[in-house]
């Protein structure tokens, strides 16, 4: 394959510098062409020689072949597919991006005025930001637990490892969406709202993944200690917490960057924190304060980012 | 003073028995003479004050939350009982069951279009700030836009776009692709960032041209990594499109439970809707790991 790439290459150029110099200088194009024929019949033969060659063991590049065009008919027709059924506009999707950047430009701009709203959008800022660390504290320690139990490496009851994995993708599967709906009724417009309905998710999730995180990383050393007489609580403490601690810290850093972000979303849904501030202003038609929240948004997460970045580099 | 003294004493008898062969100075002891089994590291020095601070802000976040005095047993007892009413007896009443699926068409549909338009931006993205193909500077800049895009929540996207772009599809799939390409640009450029260096380095020497490179080098190796991040991310945005018709009216399941739970007060509905919701969320996770094992 190579070959015939430098073969085809070196052919390409030979053309263009022939039409290059054809006005200047007839006698060395004519050189030049001649030369290109030359390679032409030598990429014949390569050609000839390659398709014995694919019909020899033609099936690695057919097969590859035939997967790309597949996959590309299927993406295909669940474009189509999915554009008819959302009366989805192609032509209008993308003539809608500059108009779309117009408008940002134009509106989404904090005046003089919006910068009185800072002090409050900021408080508002904190608790969110509050509520995100809070909440994915809380569950990751629940969640280390139920993974202790969940897991293969310490050996507990194969019955509740079970219970404690349909219950981890129970939570995990509803949505944080129905979670807040469902809380709104008893706790109505409360920070608590958005607390537990980012709890029920985040504990599923977390569950999961420490689950995963302990059986990947210390069946070994779990393993080890149990050859070495120790009991279950030394194994937990001395064996799993120490080795598996690295990745569940990069995992609550990750989940607490989510989770500003999801709880946006919730405050949306229930008028409670940095949400509800959007929220406000955006319904008041005040977009020069609107953008003033996304900005505060943008670095807050883009700052945790930046921090949890440094923590993982050290300690991964 | 006597701590030194007992440190001595302690050095002295370990130098003095027969067994020593000089382990002993090694091993770090406790002041009670227990053997340290952690040795003291950077990485566990960070990740204690780390646990700490976030212990700390959880503290103080329960300490100065607004809790506007509400009555935190009654509530939860409330929230179980409702909870009961929803997950077990499940019943439509607004919606056919028909159009329940139909809405969830919808919503699976919004999915994909965004998840198709971002991974189409986020290829290009990627080869401009993988770091192993990129120009260093271009890299930069995309990378820093890529991660103010990422940084603004995908309904706070949904909401601008509805004004400038009108309510509809539109928006909704716009304001999705925005986080959907953010977050591919970062798993793509990744995957490409663990090509092998000898391989391009090769098609380089051979005279391959940029797009000879990208098509026969870097997508054939990341190909496989690329398709199961984006089967991940049709997950993630089969979530969010379910979250963007709650939130921000763009239509779809999501919708259905917005109305359900918070316009027609229907709990039976709420729990039927959360129903079919899973089942979808189940299938689709299924569907996923069989396509990522035959890929791989």
């Amino acid at each position: 394959m190579l070959n015939k790439f430098s073969e085809k290459l070196k052919n390409k150029r030979a053309s263009s510098k022939a039409e290059a110099t054809q006005d200047t200088n007839v006698s060395q194009a004519s050189k030049q062409s001649s030369n290109t024929k030359a390679t032409q019949d030598a990429e014949l033969t390569q050609d000839a020689k390659i398709s014995k060659w694919q019909l020899d063991k033609s099936s690695v590049f057919i097969k590859r072949k035939r997967t790309f065009t597949l996959a590309f008919l299927g993406v295909a027709v669940l474009f189509a597919g999915s554009a008819i059924i959302t009366n989805y506009n192609v032509i209008e999707g993308f003539t809608s991006i500059p108009k779309v950047i117009i408008w940002m430009v134009q509106n989404l701009v904090p005046n003089e005025k919006s910068w009185e709203h800072l002090p409050s959008i900021l408080s508002k800022l904190a608790e969110t930001a509050l509520v995100a660390i809070a909440v994915t504290v809380c569950a990751a320690l629940c969640s280390f637990f139920f993974s202790l139990l969940g897991t293969r490496t310490t050996k507990a009851n194969p019955l509740v490892a079970r219970v404690v994995r349909v219950i981890a993708a129970f939570f995990r599967n509803v949505p944080d969406v129905v979670w807040a709906i469902l809380l709104l009724f008893s706790f109505g417009q409360n920070v608590l709202t958005g607390f537990f309905a980012l709890f029920f998710a985040t504990f599923g999730l977390l569950t999961r993944i420490f689950i995963e995180t302990i059986d990947e990383v210390s069946s070994s050393c779990v393993e080890a200690m149990h050859a070495t007489g120790a009991t279950t609580l030394q194994t937990v403490f001395q064996g799993i917490v120490p080795s598996s601690m690295p990745s569940i810290v990069s995992w609550i850093l990750y989940m607490i960057e989510t989770n500003i972000r999801t709880s946006t979303l919730i405050g949306v849904l229930t008028a409670t924190g940095i949400g509800y501030a959007f929220d406000t202003y955006y319904k008041r038609m005040d977009y020069a304060s609107a953008s003033l929240v996304v900005l505060s948004i943008v670095i807050l997460v883009i700052a945790i980012e930046l921090i949890s970045n440094q923590i993982r580099k050290v300690i991964m | 003073m006597s701590e030194l003294a007992v440190a001595g004493a302690a050095a002295n008898t370990a130098a003095q028995s027969p067994l020593s062969l000089g382990v002993h100075n090694h091993i770090k002891k406790t002041p009670r003479g227990k053997i340290k089994t952690a040795a003291k590291s950077k990485s566990n020095t960070v990740i204690q004050i780390t646990v700490l601070v976030l212990l700390g802000l959880t503290v103080y976040g329960f300490l100065t939350f607004d809790y506007k005095n509400i009555d935190l047993a009654t509530a939860l007892a409330s929230t179980l009982d409702n909870a009961s009413t929803m997950f077990l007896q499940p019943r439509l009443s607004y919606n056919s069951f028909s159009g329940a699926m139909f809405a969830l068409l919808i919503t699976f549909s919004l999915g994909a279009l965004a998840t198709i338009f971002g991974a189409i931006i986020a290829f290009f993205g990627a080869l401009l700030c993988a770091k192993n193909i990129a120009n260093p500077l271009v890299a930069t800049v995309v990378r820093s836009f890529v991660a103010f895009i990422r940084a603004v929540p995908t309904i706070l996207w949904v909401l601008i776009l509805t004004i400038a772009a009108g309510l509809g599809s539109v928006a909704a799939v716009a304001g999705l692709t925005f986080h959907s390409a953010g977050y591919l640009v970062k798993a793509y450029s990744e995957s490409i960032e663990e090509v092998d260096n000898g391989v391009i380095e090769a098609l380089k020497a051979s005279g391959a041209s940029y797009w000879q490179i990208v098509f026969q080098a870097i997508l054939p190796a990341s190909l496989s990594f690329m398709t199961a991040w984006t089967f991940l991310r049709f997950e993630i945005n089969f979530s969010t499109a379910i979250a963007m018709g709650a939130a921000a009216g763009a239509g779809g399941i999501g919708f259905d439970l917005f109305m359900a739970g918070s316009f027609y007060f229907d709990l039976h509905e709420l729990g039927f809707i959360t129903y079919i919701v899973v089942i979808a969320v189940i299938v689709l996770e299924m569907f996923a790991t069989k396509i990522k094992a035959k890929v791989r």
